[in-house]
Protein backbone atom coordinates (compact mmCIF):
# COMPACT_ATOMS: atom_id res chain seq x y z
CA UNK A 1 0.00 0.00 0.00
CA UNK A 2 1.02 3.01 -0.90
CA UNK A 3 0.13 7.04 0.14
CA UNK A 4 0.18 9.48 -2.30
CA UNK A 5 -0.21 13.85 -2.06
CA UNK A 6 -1.58 15.22 -5.14
CA UNK A 7 -2.99 18.59 -6.37
CA UNK A 8 -5.80 18.43 -9.16
CA UNK A 9 -6.29 21.32 -11.30
CA UNK A 10 -9.71 21.91 -12.82
CA UNK A 11 -10.13 23.88 -15.61
CA UNK A 12 -13.83 25.15 -16.32
CA UNK A 13 -15.33 22.35 -18.58
CA UNK A 14 -14.22 20.07 -15.39
CA UNK A 15 -16.13 21.81 -12.76
CA UNK A 16 -19.11 19.43 -12.40
CA UNK A 17 -17.41 16.42 -13.86
CA UNK A 18 -17.59 14.04 -10.51
CA UNK A 19 -13.59 13.07 -11.31
CA UNK A 20 -12.61 12.42 -7.56
CA UNK A 21 -16.02 10.13 -7.03
CA UNK A 22 -15.08 8.20 -10.22
CA UNK A 23 -11.50 7.79 -9.44
CA UNK A 24 -12.58 6.21 -6.27
CA UNK A 25 -15.40 3.91 -7.77
CA UNK A 26 -13.69 2.93 -10.53
CA UNK A 27 -10.13 2.18 -9.34
CA UNK A 28 -9.16 0.31 -5.35
CA UNK A 29 -8.09 4.02 -4.39
CA UNK A 30 -9.29 5.44 -1.46
CA UNK A 31 -9.45 9.55 -1.95
CA UNK A 32 -9.19 12.03 1.12
CA UNK A 33 -9.74 15.64 0.41
CA UNK A 34 -7.04 17.75 2.60
CA UNK A 35 -8.11 21.51 0.82
CA UNK A 36 -9.96 22.46 -1.83
CA UNK A 37 -10.55 26.10 -3.95
CA UNK A 38 -13.24 26.14 -6.80
CA UNK A 39 -15.05 28.45 -8.39
CA UNK A 40 -17.40 28.12 -11.16
CA UNK A 41 -14.51 29.18 -13.60
CA UNK A 42 -11.27 27.07 -12.02
CA UNK A 43 -10.31 24.87 -9.45
CA UNK A 44 -7.97 22.86 -7.36
CA UNK A 45 -8.13 20.01 -4.81
CA UNK A 46 -5.46 19.10 -2.92
CA UNK A 47 -5.90 15.29 -1.73
CA UNK A 48 -4.30 11.73 -0.82
CA UNK A 49 -4.77 8.84 -2.25
CA UNK A 50 -4.53 5.49 -0.23
CA UNK A 51 -3.57 1.96 -2.52
CA UNK A 52 -1.36 -0.05 -4.53
CA UNK A 53 1.19 1.81 -6.13
CA UNK A 54 0.08 0.45 -9.73
CA UNK A 55 -3.48 1.18 -8.73
CA UNK A 56 -2.88 4.28 -8.16
CA UNK A 57 -0.46 5.35 -11.34
CA UNK A 58 -3.17 3.54 -13.50
CA UNK A 59 -6.01 6.00 -11.57
CA UNK A 60 -4.17 9.32 -12.02
CA UNK A 61 -3.63 8.45 -15.58
CA UNK A 62 -7.35 8.30 -16.30
CA UNK A 63 -7.04 11.49 -14.43
CA UNK A 64 -5.10 13.10 -16.27
CA UNK A 65 -6.77 11.86 -19.39
CA UNK A 66 -10.27 13.77 -18.27
CA UNK A 67 -7.61 16.86 -18.49
CA UNK A 68 -7.50 17.83 -15.15
CA UNK A 69 -3.87 18.54 -14.11
CA UNK A 70 -1.65 16.71 -11.57
CA UNK A 71 1.07 18.17 -9.37
CA UNK A 72 3.19 16.92 -6.51
CA UNK A 73 1.32 19.31 -3.55
CA UNK A 74 4.87 20.79 -3.52
CA UNK A 75 4.18 22.22 -6.76
CA UNK A 76 6.58 23.42 -8.98
CA UNK A 77 9.99 23.14 -7.18
CA UNK A 78 12.42 23.83 -9.72
CA UNK A 79 13.75 27.13 -9.01
CA UNK A 80 15.75 29.79 -10.86
CA UNK B 1 20.51 13.03 17.61
CA UNK B 2 21.19 16.16 15.86
CA UNK B 3 22.18 18.98 17.58
CA UNK B 4 19.45 21.18 17.06
CA UNK B 5 21.13 24.37 19.24
CA UNK B 6 21.83 26.69 16.20
CA UNK B 7 18.24 26.41 15.35
CA UNK B 8 16.85 26.58 18.80
CA UNK B 9 19.31 29.01 19.71
CA UNK B 10 18.00 31.32 17.23
CA UNK B 11 14.55 33.38 17.95
CA UNK B 12 12.52 30.97 15.75
CA UNK B 13 10.09 29.25 17.70
CA UNK B 14 8.49 27.10 15.68
CA UNK B 15 6.77 26.41 11.98
CA UNK B 16 3.18 27.29 11.49
CA UNK B 17 0.82 26.58 8.53
CA UNK B 18 -0.13 28.99 6.37
CA UNK B 19 -3.30 28.07 6.03
CA UNK B 20 -4.51 26.64 9.10
CA UNK B 21 -1.98 27.93 11.73
CA UNK B 22 -1.32 24.07 12.63
CA UNK B 23 2.16 24.02 15.02
CA UNK B 24 5.21 21.95 14.65
CA UNK B 25 8.49 21.85 16.07
CA UNK B 26 11.53 22.94 14.06
CA UNK B 27 12.21 20.01 11.92
CA UNK B 28 13.01 19.56 8.27
CA UNK B 29 9.56 19.55 7.16
CA UNK B 30 7.85 21.58 4.38
CA UNK B 31 4.06 20.56 4.53
CA UNK B 32 1.13 20.73 7.19
CA UNK B 33 -0.11 17.34 7.72
CA UNK B 34 -3.67 18.10 8.56
CA UNK B 35 -4.39 20.62 5.39
CA UNK B 36 -1.02 20.18 3.24
CA UNK B 37 -0.92 23.61 3.06
CA UNK B 38 2.94 25.41 3.26
CA UNK B 39 4.68 26.02 6.48
CA UNK B 40 6.43 29.35 7.87
CA UNK B 41 9.03 29.65 10.26
CA UNK B 42 7.77 31.61 13.51
CA UNK B 43 9.41 33.82 15.72
CA UNK B 44 9.58 35.16 19.40
CA UNK B 45 8.81 38.48 18.03
CA UNK B 46 8.44 39.45 21.76
CA UNK B 47 11.88 38.39 22.54
CA UNK B 48 13.47 40.29 19.56
CA UNK B 49 12.01 43.89 20.43
CA UNK B 50 13.46 43.29 23.53
CA UNK B 51 16.67 42.13 22.14
CA UNK B 52 17.51 44.29 18.48
CA UNK B 53 18.01 48.14 18.05
CA UNK B 54 19.43 49.54 14.53
CA UNK B 55 22.62 50.22 16.39
CA UNK B 56 22.72 46.40 16.97
CA UNK B 57 22.19 45.73 13.56
CA UNK B 58 24.81 48.34 12.27
CA UNK B 59 27.24 46.65 14.24
CA UNK B 60 27.03 43.55 12.87
CA UNK B 61 29.34 42.05 9.90
CA UNK B 62 28.56 43.71 6.28
CA UNK B 63 26.48 40.55 5.01
CA UNK B 64 23.09 39.57 5.86
CA UNK B 65 23.99 38.14 8.99
CA UNK B 66 23.56 41.11 10.84
CA UNK B 67 20.51 40.58 10.39
CA UNK B 68 20.13 37.06 11.94
CA UNK B 69 18.32 37.68 15.26
CA UNK B 70 15.40 37.50 12.57
CA UNK B 71 16.34 34.50 10.64
CA UNK B 72 16.23 30.72 11.92
CA UNK B 73 19.50 29.90 12.57
CA UNK B 74 22.27 31.41 15.08
CA UNK B 75 25.14 33.28 13.01
CA UNK B 76 27.80 31.89 14.31
CA UNK B 77 27.16 28.31 12.87
CA UNK B 78 26.02 30.01 9.64
CA UNK B 79 27.21 28.80 6.70
CA UNK B 80 28.17 32.10 5.11
CA UNK B 81 30.76 33.15 2.26
CA UNK B 82 29.97 36.65 2.28
CA UNK B 83 26.66 36.94 0.87
CA UNK B 84 24.25 40.42 1.43
CA UNK B 85 24.61 43.61 2.18
CA UNK B 86 24.78 44.25 -1.98
CA UNK B 87 24.55 47.98 -3.11
CA UNK B 88 21.72 50.06 -3.23
CA UNK B 89 22.13 52.51 -5.57
CA UNK B 90 20.24 55.58 -7.02
CA UNK B 91 19.30 55.63 -10.28
CA UNK B 92 18.96 58.87 -11.60
CA UNK B 93 20.26 58.18 -15.72
CA UNK B 94 17.37 55.20 -15.47
CA UNK B 95 15.20 57.48 -13.27
CA UNK B 96 15.01 60.41 -16.10
CA UNK B 97 14.66 57.85 -19.17
CA UNK B 98 11.58 56.45 -17.16
CA UNK B 99 10.17 59.34 -15.57
CA UNK B 100 10.51 58.44 -12.02
CA UNK B 101 12.23 60.91 -9.97
CA UNK B 102 13.63 59.14 -6.89
CA UNK B 103 14.41 55.56 -8.00
CA UNK B 104 16.68 53.18 -6.69
CA UNK B 105 18.23 49.96 -8.10
CA UNK B 106 19.28 47.14 -5.27
CA UNK B 107 21.91 45.68 -6.85
CA UNK B 108 21.73 42.26 -5.82
CA UNK B 109 24.41 40.90 -8.74
CA UNK B 110 26.87 41.16 -6.17
CA UNK B 111 26.57 38.26 -4.08
CA UNK B 112 29.73 35.22 -4.05
CA UNK B 113 27.25 33.42 -6.82
CA UNK B 114 26.39 36.58 -8.65
CA UNK B 115 22.81 36.52 -7.49
CA UNK B 116 20.22 36.29 -4.50
CA UNK B 117 19.86 33.29 -4.11
CA UNK B 118 22.73 33.34 -1.42
CA UNK B 119 20.49 34.69 0.87
CA UNK B 120 18.22 31.95 0.95
CA UNK B 121 21.10 28.88 0.51
CA UNK B 122 23.31 30.26 3.22
CA UNK B 123 19.86 30.21 5.32
CA UNK B 124 19.24 26.60 4.00
CA UNK B 125 22.56 24.86 4.09
CA UNK B 126 22.68 26.24 7.67
CA UNK B 127 19.75 24.97 8.78
CA UNK B 128 20.80 21.71 6.83
CA UNK B 129 23.73 21.43 8.66
CA UNK B 130 22.24 21.76 11.77
CA UNK B 131 19.85 18.99 10.89
CA UNK B 132 23.15 17.13 10.34
CA UNK B 133 22.05 16.29 6.69
CA UNK B 134 25.09 15.38 4.44
CA UNK B 135 23.71 16.19 1.05
CA UNK B 136 22.48 19.31 -0.15
CA UNK B 137 20.03 19.37 -3.55
CA UNK B 138 18.28 21.41 -5.69
CA UNK B 139 15.85 21.27 -9.08
CA UNK B 140 17.47 25.03 -10.84
CA UNK B 141 17.47 26.56 -14.01
CA UNK B 142 21.25 28.12 -12.72
CA UNK B 143 21.38 30.64 -9.84
CA UNK B 144 20.38 28.53 -7.21
CA UNK B 145 22.06 25.23 -8.39
CA UNK B 146 25.29 27.59 -8.51
CA UNK B 147 24.54 28.50 -5.02
CA UNK B 148 24.39 25.19 -3.56
CA UNK B 149 26.95 23.91 -5.42
CA UNK B 150 28.87 26.39 -3.50
CA UNK B 151 27.58 26.74 -0.20
CA UNK B 152 27.79 22.74 0.03
CA UNK B 153 31.08 23.37 -1.05
CA UNK B 154 31.95 25.85 1.81
CA UNK B 155 30.03 23.91 4.47
CA UNK B 156 31.84 20.23 3.47
CA UNK B 157 28.70 18.55 2.32
CA UNK B 158 27.66 16.94 -0.87
CA UNK B 159 26.24 18.71 -3.53
CA UNK B 160 23.27 17.14 -5.48
CA UNK B 161 21.93 19.58 -8.18
CA UNK B 162 19.21 18.97 -11.15
CA UNK B 163 19.65 21.33 -14.18
CA UNK B 164 17.60 21.47 -17.21
CA UNK B 165 20.21 19.80 -20.13
CA UNK B 166 19.58 22.97 -21.94
CA UNK B 167 20.99 25.69 -19.40
CA UNK B 168 22.85 28.43 -20.39
CA UNK B 169 26.74 27.64 -20.42
CA UNK B 170 27.38 30.54 -17.61
CA UNK B 171 25.06 28.88 -15.71
CA UNK B 172 26.72 24.97 -16.07
CA UNK B 173 29.82 26.15 -15.52
CA UNK B 174 29.23 27.75 -12.48
CA UNK B 175 28.00 24.95 -10.69
CA UNK B 176 30.45 22.83 -12.22
CA UNK B 177 33.42 24.34 -10.72
CA UNK B 178 32.29 23.78 -6.90
CA UNK B 179 32.33 19.77 -7.91
CA UNK B 180 28.82 19.08 -7.14
CA UNK B 181 27.39 16.37 -8.35
CA UNK B 182 25.77 17.76 -11.30
CA UNK B 183 22.87 16.17 -13.51
CA UNK B 184 21.32 17.78 -16.42
CA UNK B 185 18.06 16.22 -16.92
CA UNK B 186 16.69 15.30 -20.58
CA UNK B 187 13.01 16.30 -20.78
CA UNK B 188 10.55 18.83 -20.44
CA UNK B 189 10.37 21.26 -17.52
CA UNK B 190 7.32 18.66 -15.77
CA UNK B 191 9.85 15.60 -15.98
CA UNK B 192 12.66 17.44 -14.26
CA UNK B 193 10.03 19.05 -11.47
CA UNK B 194 8.36 15.48 -11.27
CA UNK B 195 11.68 13.77 -10.98
CA UNK B 196 13.23 15.89 -8.32
CA UNK B 197 9.83 16.06 -6.35
CA UNK B 198 10.45 12.11 -6.49
CA UNK B 199 13.78 11.99 -5.74
CA UNK B 200 12.77 14.48 -2.51
CA UNK B 201 10.79 11.48 -1.41
CA UNK B 202 13.04 8.67 -1.72
CA UNK B 203 16.46 10.22 -0.65
CA UNK B 204 17.44 11.70 3.44
CA UNK B 205 18.97 14.72 1.41
CA UNK B 206 18.42 18.44 2.48
CA UNK B 207 16.96 19.47 -1.19
CA UNK B 208 16.86 23.38 -0.37
CA UNK B 209 13.42 24.00 -2.30
CA UNK B 210 11.44 21.24 -0.42
CA UNK B 211 12.21 19.61 3.42
CA UNK B 212 13.90 22.68 3.92
CA UNK B 213 11.95 25.39 2.21
CA UNK B 214 10.15 27.20 5.03
CA UNK B 215 13.86 28.14 6.64
CA UNK B 216 15.08 28.94 2.84
CA UNK B 217 12.44 31.32 2.28
CA UNK B 218 13.03 33.42 4.98
CA UNK B 219 16.54 34.16 4.00
CA UNK B 220 14.73 36.25 0.93
CA UNK B 221 13.50 38.82 4.04
CA UNK B 222 17.03 40.00 4.21
CA UNK B 223 16.41 41.69 0.64
CA UNK B 224 13.72 43.44 2.26
CA UNK B 225 15.70 44.37 5.70
CA UNK B 226 18.85 45.68 3.68
CA UNK B 227 16.74 48.40 1.81
CA UNK B 228 15.62 49.87 4.45
CA UNK B 229 18.77 50.33 6.40
CA UNK B 230 20.58 51.49 3.07
CA UNK B 231 17.67 54.21 2.60
CA UNK B 232 18.34 55.56 6.47
CA UNK B 233 15.77 53.38 8.30
CA UNK B 234 13.10 53.84 5.79
CA UNK B 235 10.38 51.93 3.48
CA UNK B 236 10.43 52.08 0.23
CA UNK B 237 7.05 53.28 -1.39
CA UNK B 238 7.02 51.19 -3.84
CA UNK B 239 8.68 47.75 -4.82
CA UNK B 240 9.35 46.33 -7.89
CA UNK B 241 10.46 42.44 -8.02
CA UNK B 242 10.76 40.05 -10.46
CA UNK B 243 8.22 36.57 -9.63
CA UNK B 244 8.79 33.03 -10.20
CA UNK B 245 7.52 31.07 -7.68
CA UNK B 246 6.39 34.62 -5.50
CA UNK B 247 8.70 33.61 -2.89
CA UNK B 248 10.47 36.91 -2.91
CA UNK B 249 8.34 38.63 -3.84
CA UNK B 250 6.13 37.80 -0.56
CA UNK B 251 9.26 37.74 1.90
CA UNK B 252 10.68 40.84 0.89
CA UNK B 253 7.52 42.34 2.04
CA UNK B 254 7.09 40.31 5.05
CA UNK B 255 10.86 41.73 5.98
CA UNK B 256 9.85 45.04 5.52
CA UNK B 257 6.40 44.30 7.92
CA UNK B 258 8.59 43.09 10.38
CA UNK B 259 10.96 45.99 10.61
CA UNK B 260 7.84 48.26 11.08
CA UNK B 261 6.49 45.67 13.93
CA UNK B 262 9.84 45.52 15.98
CA UNK B 263 9.42 49.82 15.59
CA UNK B 264 12.83 50.00 14.04
CA UNK B 265 11.05 51.93 10.62
CA UNK B 266 7.79 53.07 10.74
CA UNK B 267 5.04 51.60 8.46
CA UNK B 268 3.43 53.93 5.84
CA UNK B 269 2.37 50.87 3.24
CA UNK B 270 4.67 49.96 1.11
CA UNK B 271 3.32 48.97 -2.53
CA UNK B 272 4.75 45.78 -3.92
CA UNK B 273 4.19 45.35 -7.47
CA UNK B 274 5.95 42.37 -9.28
CA UNK B 275 7.40 41.58 -13.21
CA UNK B 276 7.47 38.46 -14.92
CA UNK B 277 7.74 37.68 -18.77
CA UNK B 278 4.98 36.97 -21.17
CA UNK B 279 6.02 33.84 -22.14
CA UNK B 280 5.51 32.40 -18.12
CA UNK B 281 3.23 34.55 -16.42
CA UNK B 282 1.14 32.59 -14.02
CA UNK B 283 0.61 35.06 -11.20
CA UNK B 284 0.14 38.71 -13.32
CA UNK B 285 -2.03 36.22 -15.54
CA UNK B 286 -4.32 35.49 -12.17
CA UNK B 287 -3.79 39.33 -11.69
CA UNK B 288 -5.45 40.54 -14.38
CA UNK B 289 -8.01 38.56 -14.47
CA UNK B 290 -8.58 39.65 -10.91
CA UNK B 291 -8.96 36.37 -9.42
CA UNK B 292 -6.36 34.25 -6.64
CA UNK B 293 -6.40 31.56 -8.90
CA UNK B 294 -3.38 30.38 -10.38
CA UNK B 295 -3.51 28.83 -13.85
CA UNK B 296 -0.50 26.62 -14.42
CA UNK B 297 1.59 27.29 -17.15
CA UNK B 298 4.25 25.82 -19.39
CA UNK B 299 7.38 27.98 -19.51
CA UNK B 300 8.79 29.17 -22.92
CA UNK B 301 10.75 32.36 -22.73
CA UNK B 302 14.37 33.52 -22.22
CA UNK B 303 14.35 34.68 -18.86
CA UNK B 304 14.82 30.93 -17.81
CA UNK B 305 15.76 32.45 -14.08
CA UNK B 306 11.48 32.90 -14.06
CA UNK B 307 10.50 30.17 -15.61
CA UNK B 308 8.12 28.43 -12.89
CA UNK B 309 4.84 27.43 -14.63
CA UNK B 310 3.27 26.62 -11.24
CA UNK B 311 4.37 28.45 -8.66
CA UNK B 312 3.94 27.87 -5.14
CA UNK B 313 3.68 30.89 -3.44
CA UNK B 314 1.63 32.54 -6.26
CA UNK B 315 -1.52 32.46 -4.76
CA UNK B 316 0.76 34.70 -1.30
CA UNK B 317 2.26 36.82 -4.04
CA UNK B 318 -1.32 37.92 -5.34
CA UNK B 319 -2.31 38.38 -1.38
CA UNK B 320 0.55 40.79 -0.94
CA UNK B 321 -0.38 42.74 -4.06
CA UNK B 322 -4.05 43.32 -2.75
CA UNK B 323 -2.58 43.90 0.70
CA UNK B 324 0.16 46.36 -0.62
CA UNK B 325 -1.93 48.05 -3.49
CA UNK B 326 0.39 46.99 -5.66
CA UNK B 327 0.05 45.02 -8.96
CA UNK B 328 1.67 42.77 -12.00
CA UNK B 329 3.08 43.47 -15.48
CA UNK B 330 4.27 40.85 -18.18
CA UNK B 331 6.97 41.58 -20.66
CA UNK B 332 7.87 39.92 -23.91
CA UNK B 333 11.32 38.74 -24.43
CA UNK B 334 11.93 41.35 -26.66
CA UNK B 335 11.40 44.01 -23.94
CA UNK B 336 13.50 41.70 -21.70
CA UNK B 337 16.34 42.11 -23.43
CA UNK B 338 15.79 46.48 -24.00
CA UNK B 339 15.35 46.09 -20.10
CA UNK B 340 18.86 44.61 -19.79
CA UNK B 341 20.65 47.27 -22.30
CA UNK B 342 18.74 50.21 -20.82
CA UNK B 343 19.87 49.05 -17.41
CA UNK B 344 23.46 48.80 -18.55
CA UNK B 345 23.66 51.87 -21.06
CA UNK B 346 22.24 53.86 -18.09
CA UNK B 347 23.69 53.02 -14.45
CA UNK B 348 26.47 50.65 -15.70
CA UNK B 349 24.73 47.34 -14.34
CA UNK B 350 24.61 44.07 -16.46
CA UNK B 351 21.50 42.25 -14.88
CA UNK B 352 20.52 38.80 -16.20
CA UNK B 353 17.01 38.67 -17.66
CA UNK B 354 15.14 38.61 -14.44
CA UNK B 355 16.63 41.88 -14.54
CA UNK B 356 15.42 43.09 -18.16
CA UNK B 357 12.08 41.90 -16.55
CA UNK B 358 12.14 44.07 -13.64
CA UNK B 359 13.16 47.24 -15.99
CA UNK B 360 11.10 46.63 -18.68
CA UNK B 361 8.35 45.60 -16.18
CA UNK B 362 8.72 49.06 -14.32
CA UNK B 363 8.54 51.09 -17.75
CA UNK B 364 5.36 49.63 -18.32
CA UNK B 365 4.08 49.87 -15.18
CA UNK B 366 5.48 53.41 -15.41
CA UNK B 367 3.63 54.37 -18.60
CA UNK B 368 0.48 53.35 -17.29
CA UNK B 369 0.25 55.32 -14.08
CA UNK B 370 0.84 52.51 -11.75
CA UNK B 371 4.21 53.84 -10.55
CA UNK B 372 3.89 57.54 -9.34
CA UNK B 373 7.05 59.52 -10.29
CA UNK B 374 7.50 60.84 -7.10
CA UNK B 375 7.34 57.25 -5.17
CA UNK B 376 10.73 56.22 -3.39
CA UNK B 377 11.03 53.15 -6.20
CA UNK B 378 12.96 50.52 -5.92
CA UNK B 379 14.07 47.69 -8.53
CA UNK B 380 15.34 44.45 -7.47
CA UNK B 381 17.97 43.57 -9.78
CA UNK B 382 18.36 39.97 -8.59
CA UNK B 383 20.98 38.33 -10.52
CA UNK B 384 24.65 39.30 -13.05
CA UNK B 385 24.03 39.72 -16.86
CA UNK B 386 27.15 37.14 -17.18
CA UNK B 387 25.30 34.18 -16.33
CA UNK B 388 22.49 34.97 -19.58
CA UNK B 389 25.13 36.82 -21.92
CA UNK B 390 23.36 33.94 -25.16
CA UNK B 391 19.96 36.25 -24.48
CA UNK B 392 21.70 39.71 -25.41
CA UNK B 393 24.57 38.81 -27.59
CA UNK B 394 22.91 38.38 -30.55
CA UNK B 395 21.35 42.39 -30.49
CA UNK B 396 24.89 44.05 -29.22
CA UNK B 397 26.95 45.85 -32.02
CA UNK B 398 29.98 43.61 -32.63
CA UNK B 399 33.68 45.33 -31.79
CA UNK B 400 35.22 47.25 -34.65
CA UNK B 401 38.30 45.07 -36.22
CA UNK B 402 40.95 46.76 -37.21
CA UNK B 403 44.35 46.71 -38.32
CA UNK B 404 46.54 48.21 -35.65
CA UNK B 405 47.33 51.53 -37.50
CA UNK B 406 45.51 55.25 -36.72
CA UNK B 407 44.53 55.04 -40.63
CA UNK B 408 42.48 51.75 -40.05
CA UNK B 409 41.26 52.90 -36.92
CA UNK B 410 39.54 56.27 -38.29
CA UNK B 411 38.14 54.63 -41.40
CA UNK B 412 36.34 51.80 -39.57
CA UNK B 413 35.03 54.53 -36.98
CA UNK B 414 34.14 56.66 -39.99
CA UNK B 415 32.08 54.00 -41.30
CA UNK B 416 30.48 53.38 -38.11
CA UNK B 417 29.85 56.27 -36.72
CA UNK B 418 29.50 58.64 -39.68
CA UNK B 419 31.89 61.20 -38.15
CA UNK B 420 35.40 61.15 -36.30
CA UNK B 421 35.92 62.82 -32.74
CA UNK B 422 37.80 66.07 -32.44
CA UNK B 423 40.95 65.67 -32.30
CA UNK B 424 43.45 67.45 -29.96
CA UNK B 425 44.47 70.80 -31.01
CA UNK B 426 48.10 71.18 -32.10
Amino acid sequence: METRRVKFTFVEELIKEPVIWKLGRDFEIVTNIRRADVTDARGWVILELDGEREEIDRGLEWVESQGVRIDPITEDIVEG
Amino acid sequence: MPDLKPVQESFARNLRCRECGHEYPLAPSNVCEWCFGPLEVFYDYEGIKRHISRQHIESGPPTMWRYSDLLPVDAATAVDIGTGYTPLIRAPNLGRALGLSRLYIKNDCQNPTWSFKDRVVSVASSVARAFEFDTLACASTGNLANSVAAHAARAGMRACVFIPSDLEQGKVIGSAVYSPTLVAVDGSYDDVNRLCSELGDKYPWAFVNINVRPYYAEGSKTLGYEVCEQLGWRAPDHCIVPMASGSLFTKIYKGIKELAWLGLIDWHGTRMSGAQAVGCSPITEAYERNSMNIRPQKPDTIAKSLAIGNPADGYYALKTMKDSNGGATAVTDEEVVEGIRLLAETEGIFAETAGGVVISGLRKMTQEGHVGEDEVVVAFITGAGLKTQEAVAPVLQPPLHVAPTIESFEEKLQAREGSLPLAKAV
